[in-house]
């Protein structure tokens, strides 16, 4: 057997149970624009098969085209099949990355990710010199680059860096008069470093249910971002960080604000370690009690509703994809607004189509991400609302990216930050 | 190819229309049929009917195989570069041209989606009836190609029934106007019905005049039991024969309704036969007396037990049966082959029993069920390609089955078309005469035999 094909051996039965229908095709949002078949999943799926056949190897056109993709799960949620395309999509990464190695940015940037301390250092400096080379934009946090940076497209509107993270904003644990539970709040580098204000919201809104916060100070990046790029070995070196760290927390849930962190706890931690039954034990113990904010609030919670004050708008939902097909969560943010005094929902079309984000996919293919965006803008528009809530970070920045480029006056929050201006109008 | 060619196609359509990088050849060898895959030379997506003509001068001088291809969702490796040559993508011909609701019809270029033109059409109230299961994904100029038809075909026919007119570009380049929008025109020679339904040999289509209908005002669904299939089938003719048209009238057969059942638990009985899925549209009187005669008809041919659906929802449960049919029968194992062996409506019973015999004699999974109405059914036969020994017994079911189709006055294919997957049995069906007539209308009009070479009537 070659090299390459031996490195993809153990999907070859999940890649035979694609019968080639392209369905695929109705949802893929790369292949709506590109209408190009190595865009969608059957294609890829094709070139895995290909190489498993040995007529194709893994080449730097394969892994070009492995790359390609938003990872929003559409093509797994359409499948009548059950082929779980983007799980398979990212195995051909992950054999690109054994057999070819790692994209040299890629390489440079995870390297600094997988040191703790540096990457820390790296983030609270960008907070503290951002301004000298990103221009404040008015409104919205968000920023545009000064002058030309590599690999950042100039026209695109990004969010500051935050002066002060918002882990060193807080001590360690935040109590409150009578704590009912105790819950570690992952923060994700997102909410961290950038927009802290979810950050401040999450625990403001859980103050407001008397639960008791820590905020464990050697959480570290997630690891999704290495995982998507096909670096599984690296990915469980963040997972097993995370899972130590959180495991000494001794908190009754844990907590994140975001669907791809909250995914990797409860989905992807367990999927790393499913050949190591110790770790993978521990894995599931935390997965089990870990929730995205919203589902936290609705189901464990049932957070109060009798103080909320009013927050007069008219309100559009996002579903980030890896809160939609991923961890499958969808009813409570809406609840959550839903029981806003003042706030009006308004469906947007297709509300879990993927906004073209997709992590480190928009640094890489800004022009394609702008297009697939561009429609969520218009599907927007069309609802009028002046706000849209989502619940991730990635999206929130991508989604206030495509409204300062439509020229649209609307603002785009998490949730939670919603639901928070809620309890502080009740209080006044 | 010669980079010289290659050069010369990208200077027609502009380099980024040109593919030519391994991936992309490898992503453009196969369609949605098992079994066939080859690599074309290169891929040429041209953007109108113009680059369309210059694209088939050059080919057709050089003697290249020319594949038009829409998005290749089609069942009978029609699209398939089985010579290689330039696979011809469509899609970026994909605006309507317009929409005439005076005259009730739509004027569309080849690469538009089939949902899309009918979500175009809807506001204006009306409707593109063709609508294959792939309508989200499939082109119109694929499935007019391939003469697609779909759930409502008992009522609303298939592709060749909409097709008023074309505009097709000939294998030396010629572009050629056929039909209009004369709902009466009986001119000469009906070039429309011929492109129609060519699967690509005879000519790229590049415009397409379709006729709209009515949207149906309403529609009512119901579903029969029979633990007998004899019975459900003296239920088909019956409606039938009480001058019914139901827009759609399928069957499950037991080891379809096992299947489904396991995969969506929609209550199903599992001891079936056969289960009857039917609904009757059109205005709201007619809706109303016409389920009335179908709920008489099924109770009086021994329907075991037959529900009404009452609202959306209950109709949404019926029809979720139907929709799972080939998921859950896809999901048994990694291959599947979607046949449409047709036969008359009365002889859909027998049909069943041959392919269940076929089934047990080779010992092979065939899941049928389709649309009983009109007599096309889909034995669906899911099997692993991997397994020669396998594969073998396979393709010896699917003899007999298509042998049984042409026994009882059948054809090859209801519609799904001819493509390479049942090209060997179409002597059977046409004879040495019917053959010999194609050919010399393939030999007439690409005599150099480039378009879709060796598909449908084979070498010529």
């Amino acid at each position: 057997m070659s090299k390459d094909k031996a490195l993809l051996a153990d999907i070859e039965d999940a890649i035979a149970n694609c019968m080639k229908c392209g369905n695929c095709m109705e949802v893929c949002p790369i292949y709506k624009e590109l209408q190009n078949e190595t865009a969608v999943a059957r294609g890829k799926l094709a070139l895995i098969e290909a190489v498993l056949q040995g007529r194709s190897d893994i080449s730097a056109g394969f892994d070009k085209r492995m790359a390609m993709c938003v990872s929003c799960k559409a093509c797994t949620a359409k499948c009548p099949c059950g082929v779980k395309a983007d799980e398979l999509i990212l195995r051909g990464r992950q054999a690109a990355v054994k057999a070819r190695g790692l994209h040299p940015v890629k390489k440079y940037v995870f390297k600094l990710l997988a040191n703790r301390t540096l990457f820390d250092l790296a983030l609270r400096m960008a907070g503290l010199f951002g301004p000298l080379q990103m221009k404040k934009l008015p409104g919205n946090l968000a920023v545009v680059a000064r002058f030309p940076m590599p690999g950042l497209d100039r026209r695109r509107v990004l969010a500051p860096f935050a002066a002060t993270p918002l882990r060193s904003r807080y001590p360690e644990t935040i109590t409150v008069a009578r704590p009912k539970m105790k819950v570690a709040f992952f923060t994700g580098c997102t909410i961290n470093y950038v927009y802290t204000d979810i950050g401040q919201a999450v625990i403001d809104v859980l103050k407001a249910n008397d639960i008791e916060i820590t905020l464990p100070p050697l959480q570290h990046c997630c690891g999704t971002p290495v995982h998507m790029s096909g670096d599984a070995d690296l990915a469980r070196l963040f997972a097993k960080h995370n899972i130590e760290t959180f495991e000494r927390a001794g908190a009754d849930y844990i907590v994140a604000a975001c669907g791809s962190c909250a995914e990797a706890f409860k989905l992807e931690y367990p999927e790393l370690f499913r050949d190591d039954p110790v770790m993978h034990a521990r894995a599931e113990k935390l997965a089990a009690k870990t929730f995205e904010i919203s589902e936290f609030l609705v189901d464990v919670v049932k957070f109060r509703r009798d103080n909320l004050g009013e927050v007069p708008s008219t309100v559009t939902m996002h579903d980030p994809c890896h809160m939609a097909r991923g961890i499958k969560v969808t009813g409570q943010p809406r609840e959550i607004l839903k029981a806003i005094p003042g706030v009006k929902l308004v469906e947007m079309k297709q509300p879990d189509r993927c906004c073209g984000a997709g992590g480190s996919f928009s640094l890489a293919n800004y022009e394609l991400s702008r297009k697939i965006n561009d429609r969520k803008i218009a599907d927007i528009a069309a609802t009028d609302a002046d706000t849209v809530a989502t619940s991730c970070g990635s999206c929130r920045m991508h989604i206030i990216d495509g409204l300062v480029q439509n020229k649209q006056d609307r603002r785009c929050l998490h949730t939670v930050q919603l639901l928070a201006q809620a309890y502080a109008a009740g209080k006044g | 190819m010669q980079s010289q060619l290659i050069d010369a196609f990208k200077k027609i359509v502009g380099p980024d229309h040109v593919l030519t990088s391994k991936e992309e050849l490898l992503c453009y060898s196969y369609d949605a049929t098992p079994g066939f895959a080859n690599l074309p030379d290169l891929v040429v997506a041209p953007a109108n009917t113009q680059e369309v003509s210059r694209v088939m001068t050059l080919a057709n001088s050089e003697g290249i195989p020319v594949y038009p291809r829409g998005s290749g969702t089609n069942l009978s490796g029609g699209t398939v570069p089985m010579k290689g040559g330039i696979v011809l993508l469509m899609t970026r011909l994909g605006s309507i041209v317009n929409i005439d609701a005076a005259n009730l019809v739509a004027t569309a270029e080849p690469g538009v989606i089939v949902a899309d033109l009918n979500k175009a059409v809807e506001e204006y109230g009306l409707i593109y009836p063709p609508d294959p299961g792939t309508v989200a994904t499939a082109t119109l100029g694929g499935t007019v190609s391939e003469n697609a038809g779909g759930l409502r075909g008992l009522k609303y026919g298939v592709s060749k029934h909409y097709v008023m007119g074309l505009e097709v570009v000939l294998a030396d380049g010629t572009i050629l106007n056929t039909g209009g929008k004369n709902v009466k025109d009986v001119a000469g020679y009906d070039l429309t019905k011929l492109f129609t339904g060519s699967e690509g040999t005879l000519g790229v289509i590049t415009k397409i005049i379709v006729k709209l209908v009515p949207a149906p005002e309403a529609r009512k669904a119901m579903m029969a039991v029979f633990s007998d299939l004899d019975n459900a089938g003296r239920a088909i003719a019956a409606i039938i024969a009480n001058k019914i048209i139901p827009a759609t009238l399928e069957i499950l057969d037991n080891a379809t309704i096992r299947t489904v059942e396991e995969y969506a638990k929609v209550g199903l009985p599992t001891a079936a036969e056969a289960v009857l899925l039917i609904e009757v549209d059109g205005i709201p009187e007619v809706v109303e007396k016409e389920a009335g005669k179908v709920f008489e008809v099924l109770n009086a041919n021994g329907a075991d037990e037959i529900r009404l659906a009452k609202d959306a929802a209950e109709r949404d449960k019926i029809w979720a049966a139907r929709r799972a049919a080939l998921p859950a029968l896809a999901k048994l194992r990694p291959t599947t082959f979607v046949e449409d062996a047709t036969v008359p409506r009365s002889e859909v019973p027998a049909m069943i029993r041959a392919v269940n015999e076929a089934a047990a004699k080779y010992n092979v999974t065939i899941g049928t069920f389709g649309h009983a109405g009109d007599g096309n059914l889909h034995p669906t036969i899911v099997c692993d390609l991997r397994d020669a020994e396998e594969m073998e017994r396979v393709y010896k079911a699917m003899d007999e089955i298509f042998a049984t189709a042409i026994k009882l006055g059948g054809t090859l294919s209801g519609e799904h078309g001819i493509g390479i997957g049942k090209l060997k049995y179409m002597e059977d069906q046409f004879g040495a005469a019917g053959m010999q007539a194609m050919r010399a209308i393939k030999k007439a009009l690409d005599p150099k035999c480039i378009l879709n070479p060796g598909k449908l009537v084979g070498e010529c």
